[in-house]
């Protein structure tokens, strides 16, 4: 179809400053266009450069940036020639932007429909009162509830998925010709995912607009996008119509995102080959809750009625929706938050609920693991210090023993030794999590509490992650809880699962029969909310409504 | 969100806050009046002087009330304190209250002057600062405020005098005296020390306005508003500044109770009749009831500002406002 493309972009060259003043490219000559109404994605991980990429279309880079060659063209507008005042014109009336969290870009102390319509107000586009009614309209066929009255309320007022639909209401308010998707489902649970980007999806095909929705997540774009660009490190490794690379990938990375994507089923310990099947942990009745005690039950009750075992050199997943208690539930093992009612027995010993009833043997065998490494280990240490603490702690190992062993943890986690000397800052995303992990096991634990270690990674690393995970159990003998919501990952390492919602666990059941046995009709509906790589998936799915209201926070 | 007890709301938090600011004011009246007790040297003694008889002494504690258990003394000092009678000055025979009063006044003044002259003028170029963070403007302001924050006030005070008064012969070297009939007189006269306390004070106010303004800049939803269209100015004022309320109040009000320190020099040095130079002369003298009284004076002014500043910051919070 010879048809002017709406957006073309050529070889543009963004340049980024190091903190050291070093001048490094981070986007290297991509050229790509866009034709009216079609959905581009941007796909790569973390690093790649496809937010940039997006944001530059708004003539935007970020602080420490600057677009340095090539041409960008949305529409007539040359973008990389114009002037910041002209660009402040175009911004929000031709190209607009969905963020990735809503909920930090949404100013905390405007009303939403202000927000909403700031696009209109500041352009003067049009009369307030007609701005506002357009408004409930997009809230309207974006699904929301309350259409009339939601704009009138803060954004903490709102929940996530709501706000999520909110901000494509604020992009949409101008009639752009160009919306910007910048991972906007991503901070979202699964099931809050699909009604987010039903609505998305309906309100683009309405406006006839252009999209460029950019994410690390192949199937949640396989369900939107027309043609899909794969980035890495900048550069554009394959270009091709949705369908096309799912199907028939040629470039060895994208081949390697898709393979990160198979089912790798958890080969579980077999009942016979282990010799003892000692529990490791039990709990039972346990209870969990924050804040000021009123008669010894805190006044916000967060976990209830949590009943399981986990078996030596056997996996427990927990798996649920953000606020459905599964990080407690795993603080509360670990003694941080100790439980206030119920009992826990490790190796058939009773455990203490607190820090402080625990010997420090206790408190060696069970390590926690957190989500965000860059947040769990300390910025000004380095790496030896970081893993080297535990040793001295529980082992007294100090100088050249103890750097032996810092050297033999590096390498277990798959970690050149010489890293010991930096810092965390100058290491990557997935090389901080191995730290992370180094750091855990440097105690010799026998049940590692792993919290969502894998959510904040892109799919290949991730991957590596949890293979790394199986190879330690089988030489350590490990018992993981591993805490997820995304269930494909509790399926490749978990022999059970237990499913939580609203602090309580509503089914328990071996991983292998997650998908074919679930009952509960939560687990039903977290199962078939997880997208699939099928460009057909979101179109032909069909969740009863019902249960859908019942079940979630929408 | 989890739901708190509905005890969380805004009254309740400011109610909580001036609790607690009361209490603090008796844990401190409490400490001044024990620390000034521990002075070394007996008042009657130093009353009556070297040649006094110790019978006379002893007469004189006993009529001073000295004899009663401190604990005893403290109670009753407090409650004059709370129905407004801060005690007979033991030098000059007459109430505290009467020697206080109109030197208060002319302290307030002082800091009145220093407040409505610096806070518009720090506020400014701190936004300023933060909007065009990393110009020439904004490392011009960086460098002065961090020399100025570097001089001691006594420094400043001192070349002021030297430089206006001494050199130029432009402004009267001391405060005390000045006809205060006309504007011009009156400017004249708190030129000065108005210059130097606000040097001091206003060096901290911008850069801790700067740092908090520039921390919400950084923000995702100012961010957002940049990727709407709107311009650097309606970025900062209508979307950063609301949110940096609370810390901006909370450095001002840090800055301003510096004054209450800082008045003690600048007051001396000009021999400005206020109270902090009253409280240096009753120190020289002993003068207990009233060294107590100024310094439960600067207690509460110290107080006062900051759970005002608390106070903006609970009320601009809108997840507090708007439950």
């Amino acid at each position: 179809m010879p048809q002017t493309p709406l957006v073309s972009v050529r070889d543009l060259t963004i340049g980024a400053k190091t903190d050291s003043g070093r001048k490094v490219h981070i986007i290297n000559g991509v050229s790509f266009d866009i034709a009216p109404g079609e959905i581009l994605a941007l796909i790569g991980e973390s690093g790649s450069g496809k937010t940039t990429i997006a944001l530059s279309l708004m003539g935007h880079a970020r602080t420490g940036c600057s677009i340095t060659g090539g041409q960008i063209r949305v529409g007539r507008h040359d973008v990389t020639a114009m002037s910041e005042r002209a660009r402040q014109v175009l911004r929000g009336t031709e190209v607009s932007y969905v963020p990735q969290s809503a909920a930090a870009a949404f100013n905390p102390s405007q009303r939403i429909i202000d927000q909403v319509i700031e696009i209109s107000t500041i352009h003067k586009l049009m009369s307030r009162a007609n701005a506002e009614k357009k408004a409930i309209e997009l809230f309207r066929a974006l699904a929301l509830p309350d259409p009339e009255t939601i704009g009138q309320r803060y954004p903490h007022q709102v929940s996530g998925g709501q706000l999520q639909r909110l901000s494509a209401a604020m992009a949409l308010i101008g009639d752009p010709q160009l919306v910007i998707f910048d991972e906007p489902t991503t901070a979202l649970d699964v099931t809050t995912q699909i009604e987010v980007l039903r609505a998305f999806k309906s309100v683009m095909q309405k406006s006839g607009a252009s999209g460029v929705y950019v994410s690390h997540d192949l199937a949640v774009v396989a369900q939107i996008a027309d043609r899909i660009i794969v980035l890495r490190s900048g550069e554009i490794q394959e270009e091709g119509p949705a369908q096309q690379i799912l199907d028939a990938p040629t470039h060895p990375y994208t081949k390697e995102l898709l393979a990160a994507f198979e089912p790798v089923p958890h080969e579980a310990v077999a009942a016979g080959e282990a010799k003892v099947r000692s529990s490791i942990l039990r709990v039972a009745d346990l209870h969990i809750g924050y804040g000021k005690e009123f008669g010894r039950e805190p006044a916000l009750k967060v976990v209830r009625k949590v009943n399981f075992k986990i078996e030596r050199g056997r996996n427990l997943g927990v798996i649920g929706e953000s606020g459905s208690g599964k990080s407690t539930l795993a603080r509360a093992i670990a003694g941080i938050v100790p439980a206030y009612r119920g009992t826990m027995e490790f190796d058939g010993k009773e455990f203490g609920m607190s820090l402080a009833n625990r010997s420090k043997e206790e408190l060696r065998r069970v390590q926690i693991v957190f989500q965000l490494a860059d947040t769990a280990l300390n910025p000004s240490h380095s790496i030896e210090a970081i893993i080297g603490r535990p040793l001295t702690f529980y082992r007294g190992l100090k100088g050249g023993q103890r750097e032996a062993r810092v050297i033999e943890l590096l390498d277990m986690v798959k970690l050149p030794a010489a890293l010991r000397h930096r810092l965390p800052s100058e290491l990557s995303g997935g090389q901080k999590q191995r730290v992370n992990l180094a750091r855990a096991l440097a105690a010799e634990p026998d049940l590692i509490l792993c919290d969502e270690i894998t959510s904040a990674l892109d799919t290949v690393v991730a991957a590596s992650i949890l293979d790394l995970l199986k190879e330690l159990q089988r030489e350590l003998n490990l018992s993981y809880m591993f805490i997820s919501h995304d269930l494909s990952t509790v399926e490749a390492i978990c022999d059970d699962v237990l499913v939580m919602y609203n602090g309580e666990v509503v089914e328990a059941l071996p991983a292998a029969d997650m998908s074919s046995k679930a009952t509960h009709p939560y687990s039903r509906l977290l199962i078939s909310s997880v997208p699939k790589l099928d460009t057909g998936w979101l179109s032909g799915l069909e969740q009863d409504p019902e249960l859908v209201a019942a079940f979630s926070k929408r | 969100m989890c739901t708190l007890p509905t005890s969380f709301t805004p009254y309740f938090l400011i109610a909580q806050r001036l609790g607690i600011a009361l209490i603090t004011l008796v844990i401190v009246s409490f400490a001044v009046f024990f620390a000034t007790e521990l002075l070394p040297g007996d008042v009657a003694q130093i009353l009556l002087g070297q040649a006094a008889t110790p019978e006379a002494v002893a007469g004189l504690r006993e009529a001073m009330g000295l004899n009663e258990p401190a604990i005893y003394r403290f109670l009753s000092w407090l409650a004059g304190l709370a129905s407004g009678d801060l005690g007979i000055s033991y030098v000059n025979n007459m109430p505290v209250t009467q020697l206080i009063g109109g030197r208060l006044i002319s302290s307030l003044k002082l800091a009145g002057v220093t407040t409505l002259f610096t806070v518009p003028i720090a506020l400014s170029l701190g936004i300023g600062a933060a909007m065009a963070r990393g110009s020439l403007f904004d490392r011009v302001v960086s460098v002065l405020t961090i020399s100025v924050i570097s001089v001691p006030e006594f420094m400043v005070a001192t070349l002021a005098v030297v430089i206006f008064a001494v050199w130029l012969g432009w402004l009267p070297a001391l405060s005390y005296g000045v006809e205060v009939d006309s504007w011009s007189a009156m400017l004249r006269g708190y030129a000065m020390p108005v210059i130097t306390l606000s040097f001091v004070v206003s060096a901290q106010m911008i850069r801790m306005t700067r740092a908090a303004v520039i921390e919400t800049i950084n923000t995702p939803y100012v961010e957002m508003a940049l990727l709407k269209g709107a311009s650097r100015s309606r970025m900062v004022l209508k979307h950063a500044l609301p949110n940096a309320l609370g810390p901006i109040a909370n450095a001002v009000a840090l800055s301003l109770s510096y004054l209450v320190g800082g008045v003690i020099i600048v007051e001396t040095i000009f021999n400005y009749p206020g109270i902090a130079k009253l409280m240096v002369d009753a120190v020289s003298t002993r003068d207990l009831p009233l060294i107590q009284s100024c310094a439960v004076i600067f207690c509460v002014s110290y107080l006062s500002l900051i759970t005002f500043a608390d106070v903006i910051a609970i009320l601009s919070n809108p997840r507090l406002r708007h439950r």
